[in-house]
């Protein structure tokens, strides 16, 4: 199957054809409905609105924002385990937007996930041995004993014992389970792991451990991660590019090092700068950017610039125009009319304060959360347990 | 929220409808295309065909199967005249709600109901403060006191009243307070209208035998929601406040730990409502469920139905109430 | 040297001169695996208007300490032991009726998760209502109007609309400053936050430490702030216990644990952690193994099956508890090095790597 990848979808930016995994103008929205009998449609949370990227064999995608930015529903979405509303996933050269899911499954075992909590992505009912062969047994070309060498070859791999083959997840700890998650994610030996938040619920020593075993795993065997954390500071250790969300939207796509060390986004900053460091001088050393409020409701994003509410940067121009992603340097892109060029940590001492939200933005903001809180919000979850691993509820 | 009730109510009229529609056809439809024409019932041994017509012709039933529901539907709105019994005494009168005419008791079917309400009421209403009171107080008791010696009673009580059968109960009791002891007489219901206190006697021991039964039900449950409240974080949250405790019990847990339990309560009576069919065949209390039973064993289909109709209204607007109830209380629950 | 021995009758019993003062803080549940010491000899010292940040692991016994100040603990599940000596009162003695008046009133506390700390059924301004009549003799109005500029005062926009609103119609911030607001209201002496930040994004964590910072300066408030996240810690604190499976292994004011940390456990918490002030490392130096269980707590020191430092000493990592002994005059750490053998690792080995 050929794809045509000239620069469509008006993005300014130049897209790589030989990359693994395109992502062209991908949204995904949850339609909001009311009525018993016959539901219509009130509204939609708006949680990924048109989002472009390429990923290459091997590397790794940072994916950061703030809660509710839509990183989990990015990742899900490009996984197929949620229908995207439009835009184009692109895999291994085969478009596979519109792909059933008996069309994914072969897909399955080159494309995998992991996700945040280790506490609810493994069925508790099920041992060790069956969860990580889960994958082996969906393919169904290995016998038994094959799968049981198999599985034991790969619980060795991510550091825990063999003989626990037959244990249950509840008589691991946090770090161990995790381990189990990746050793399912990592039996078929995908070429793709979309993870979400794989390292957030677990303490920093044990944090670590995870994080050092996902890049020995990424040097041996080639995989390519889409990375999904809020923690800036794991995201630059593992990425080697990294993308800011807000709303839905990229902000800010570069290289990790330009990043974190020339931002050109506002919000960027704001996010660097909101960071505490292990330094008590620092903070006299160091600029703070302090945003007022918390992300507007995804489902009226902000007119013009979704981010201009909260910018402390943001002039009349943003309240109108939609700033498009536009290439500043080679590799560098940013959705902002007024780029910011000061070092990343300012020059130290004062505070720069974030606009105040206006009444009418709170009004709108209670009047959307009112909205979600009365209408069903629907997203169904279209893929198997034993395809992806077992999934208590969705968050 | 009138809105949302008045959608309800429609809602509900649906539900009945459809009720009405199944046991129509379960009671009226299938038997006559079986060929076991309920015309049989009432024409005693080896009736004539033209007996069998003319009662047929009397309830209806040669009419088109539509016609029939219709007339039956339109009956419980506005009432009907056309019923007969074939015979020569001509035309039985049946006022609105009519839910048809009972041949056996010679009466529309609605004033038998009628009759036997309050007794069915008078036990519901006895049985509930009883099994209320007593399984939430159990239940809140042994959870603040989780561990202790109440909780451990308490867990005895549960178990046992669990455990024991209230066919056994109800006839354990009788023959210890009735026959044994002998301090009550042999029941036989009085209206409260007529004699307070053989109202009362006449009742007391169907109200231990459902109460107990379900108190120990509710206590379980209550146990378990007040257990899980207390451990909730805003209980915590209420403590650090320094709220006395009777505060954080009455105000904090009981609130959240027992709206949930009032929403079962409300389907639990709403049940019972219906008929408490045990109940009222071993102390001979002539209620609904009695009335059931007899009229099963005479197949006496017109009761059947109407019986049937009427406690899937009682639960249907039970439903209604406690989900209003429940948004009032919780307000995190929106009616829209 | 050993020291095993519970030292509690030992304590000095006068009252200290801090403002809150723990001296061998021990807490212990019951239960059917065995005991659980989740604070074995615990002590600290917060003056009023300074904060005491409280850091480590999940599970190392940091919201058991909180919770055992306010007396929060139930007496039938948890033994408590030691002193804790608010403005000069004792408190472990005390029965939980005789704590109450000063609950929400001298010492208040915010919790980590702010939407189930809440109750659902009630306005945020009934919960705050509720906190400051509690304690102080005045009509529903009046508290009211105490409530509204409460909530105003830690920027919730529209106080007097919204105090009639329930907690799930805020935002997460939102939330956490209702707490805020409702742990303040009657002017607490002391503030005790267990990870007030943790469930926030860094964006809304940083005006929730800058609001602490504000309202500590304005109302002189002793804070204890508890997080596992060091940065926090570094931001906010004046002096800094670092906790490891229910006790105290190094105590100092904030410049001695962050600059010159002399314990193998801050250290591996620090090399552990990616730094967005420092050039990115290659790899991250993890602590190996896992956090001990409290019921069955090794021999010697507490954190010797994942030391690397151990072989350093010998023996003595296995069988002897070493004790938090001082090194300087604000700064005191638990381990068998010798003080000026773990300051050269530090800075030859440990800092030019970090
Ligand atoms: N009620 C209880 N019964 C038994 N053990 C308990 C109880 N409360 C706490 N513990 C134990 O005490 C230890 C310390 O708990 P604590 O909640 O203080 O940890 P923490 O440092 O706050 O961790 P986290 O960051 O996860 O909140 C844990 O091992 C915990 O299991
Ligand atoms: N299944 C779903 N149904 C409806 N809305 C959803 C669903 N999943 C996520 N959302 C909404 O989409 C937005 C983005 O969510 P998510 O991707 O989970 O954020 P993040 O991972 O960045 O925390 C949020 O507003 C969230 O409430
Ligand atoms: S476009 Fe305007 S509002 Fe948006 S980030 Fe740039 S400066 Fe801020
Ligand atoms: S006492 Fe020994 S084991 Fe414990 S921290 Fe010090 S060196 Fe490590
Ligand atoms: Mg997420
Ligand atoms: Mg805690």
């Amino acid at each position: 199957m050929t794809i045509t990848t000239s620069t469509e979808s008006g993005t300014g930016v130049p897209l790589r054809p030989d990359a693994l995994l395109q992502v062209r103008n991908l949204r995904k929205h949850f339609p909001i409905t009311q009525g018993i009998l016959f539901k219509r449609q009130v509204g939609a949370v708006k949680a990924v609105d048109g989002i472009t990227f390429d990923i290459a064999n091997g590397e790794t995608l940072g994916l950061v924002g703030e809660s509710g930015c839509g990183k989990s529903t990015a990742g899900r979405t490009i996984a197929k385990l949620l229908e995207p509303t439009s835009g184009n996933i692109i895999f291994n050269g085969a478009d596979i937007t519109g792909y059933s899911r008996s069309q994914m499954r072969p897909l399955r075992s080159e494309m995998q996930m992991i996700f945040q909590d280790p506490f609810s992505s493994l069925n508790p009912r099920h041992t060790v041995g069956t969860i990580v062969g889960a994958p082996y047994r969906v393919q169904g070309s290995l016998s038994d004993k094959d799968i049981k060498t198999r599985v034991q070859g790969l619980l060795e791999r991510v550091g825990l014992n063999p003989e626990h083959y037959n244990r249950y997840p509840h008589e691991f700890s946090g770090g161990q389970r995790q381990r189990i998650g990746v050793a399912r994610a990592i039996a078929l030996q995908p070429k793709l792991i979309i993870c979400d938040e794989p390292v957030s619920a677990l303490d920093v020593s044990i944090q670590a451990q995870v994080v050092n075993l996902l890049e020995d795993l990424q040097s041996e065997f080639g995989i390519a991660y889409i990375f999904v954390a809020h923690d800036l500071s794991v995201v630059r250790h593992i990425s080697d590019r990294v993308a800011v969300m807000y709303l839905g939207q990229i902000m800010e796509l570069a290289d990790r090092d330009t990043l974190y060390s020339q931002p050109r986004h506002p919000y960027t900053h704001s996010l660097l700068s909101a960071v505490p460091l292990p330094d008590p001088d620092s903070g006299s050393r160091r600029e703070r950017i302090l945003l007022t409020g918390d992300l507007p409701s995804p489902i009226n994003p902000p007119s013009g610039c979704v981010f201009h509410t909260r910018c402390w940067k943001a002039q009349d121009r943003c309240k109108v125009e939609v700033p498009l992603v536009r290439e500043i340097s080679a590799g560098h892109q940013i959705a902002c009319h007024f780029p910011e060029d000061r070092p990343v940590f300012g020059q130290g001492g004062q505070t720069i304060h974030g606009p105040a939200p206006t009444d009418q933005e709170l009004a709108a903001q209670e009047r959307d959360r009112d909205l979600a809180r009365g209408g069903a919000v629907t997203g169904e979850n279209i893929a198997h347990e034993t395809e992806l691993g077992w999934q208590k509820r969705q968050d | 929220m009138v809105r949302y009730i008045i959608r309800r109510l429609l809602g509900a009229l649906a539900v009945l409808f459809i009720v009405s529609l199944v046991t129509f056809g379960l009671f009226m439809v299938v038997p006559v295309m079986t060929g076991a024409s309920p015309a049989y019932l009432y024409a005693g041994k080896n009736p004539s065909p033209e007996l069998i017509a003319n009662i047929e012709h009397g309830l209806g039933l040669d009419k088109p199967i539509p016609e029939q529901f219709y007339m039956y539907m339109k009956g419980i709105v506005a009432g009907r005249t056309d019923l007969t019994d074939g015979t020569a005494d001509g035309s039985r009168p049946c006022p609105a709600p009519c839910f048809g005419y009972s041949f056996r008791y010679q009466s529309p079917v609605w004033d038998i109901i009628k009759d036997r309400f309050p007794v069915t009421l008078s036990i519901t209403v006895g049985a509930a403060i009883i099994w209320l009171s007593l399984g939430i107080g159990v239940g809140v008791l042994s959870a603040l006191r989780r561990g202790g010696f109440a909780d451990r009673a308490s867990m005895v009580f549960i178990l046992l009243f669990l455990s024991l059968p209230s066919y056994l109960f109800a006839i354990l009791l009788l023959y210890v307070f009735v026959y044994g002891l002998k301090w009550l007489p042999p029941t036989q219901y009085v209206p409260l209208t007529e004699s307070p206190v053989k109202w009362f006697q006449a009742l007391i021991l169907a109200w231990i035998t459902i109460g107990f039964g379900s108190a120990a039900l509710y206590a379980r449950l209550t146990r378990a929601n007040m257990l899980e409240t207390m451990s909730e974080d805003y209980i915590r949250t209420a403590v650090a406040k320094g709220l006395p405790r009777k505060t954080v019990v009455r105000k904090h847990a009981m609130r959240a730990a027992l709206t949930p339990i009032l929403t079962i309560a409300g389907l639990d009576i709403a049940f019972l409502l219906g008929g408490a069919i045990f109940v009222e065949k071993v102390f001979s209390l002539p209620g609904l469920g009695l009335l059931f039973v007899e009229a099963i064993g005479k197949q006496d289909l017109p009761v059947i139905m109407g019986l049937t109709i009427v406690s899937s209204l009682f639960i249907v607007v039970a439903n209604i109430i406690v989900d209003v109830l429940y948004s009032a209380v919780d307000p995190r629950v929106r009616l829209s | 040297m050993t020291q095993t021995i519970d030292s509690s009758a030992s304590l000095p019993s006068a009252p200290p001169t801090s403002f809150l003062e723990v001296r061998d803080l021990h807490v212990t549940f019951p239960t059917d695996d065995g005991m659980v010491r989740s604070v074995d000899g615990l002590s600290f010292k917060v003056e009023r208007g300074k904060t005491m940040g409280i850091v480590g692991e999940s599970g190392s016994g940091k919201s058991v300490t909180s919770q055992a100040i306010l007396g929060l603990h139930n007496s039938t599940r948890a033994q408590v032991s030691g002193q804790i000596w608010l403005d000069g009162e004792e408190l472990v003695g005390k029965s939980s009726e005789e704590i109450r008046p000063l609950r929400g009133n001298k010492m208040a506390m915010i919790f980590q998760d702010p939407l189930s700390s809440l109750h659902p059924f009630y306005t945020i301004g009934d919960q705050i209502v509720e906190a400051y009549r509690v304690h102080n003799k005045v009509s529903k109005d009046v508290a009211k109007k105490r409530a509204i500029e409460m909530l105003d005062r830690v920027g919730i926009p529209n106080a007097a609309k919204r105090v009639d609103d329930y907690p799930h119609q805020f935002s997460g911030g939102m939330r956490q400053r209702v707490m805020i607001a409702m742990a303040l209201v009657c002017d607490p002496q002391l503030l005790i936050a267990d990870e007030p930040t943790t469930a926030l994004d860094v964006t809304v964590q940083a005006q929730i430490l800058d609001l602490m910072r504000d309202l500590q300066k304005e109302f002189n408030s002793a804070i204890i702030l508890i997080t596992h996240d060091l940065g926090v810690v570094a931001e906010i604190a004046d002096d800094v216990t670092v906790m490891y499976g229910g006790r105290a292994v190094e105590q100092g004011s904030v410049r001695d644990v962050f600059y010159s940390p002399q314990m193998p456990y801050t250290w591996g918490l620090l090399a552990s952690m990616p730094r967005l002030d420092r050039d990115r490392k290659g790899r991250l130096d993890p602590i190996p193994g896992n956090p001990p269980s409290l019921i069955n707590l090794p021999n010697g020191c507490v954190f010797s099956p994942r030391c690397v430092y151990r072989d350093r000493v010998g023996a003595a990592c296995v069988t002897d508890r070493p004790d938090l002994t001082p090194v300087s005059d604000t700064h005191r750490v638990r381990c068998h090095i010798p003080a000026e053998q773990s300051q050269r690792i530090w800075l030859n080995e440990l800092n030019p790597n970090l």
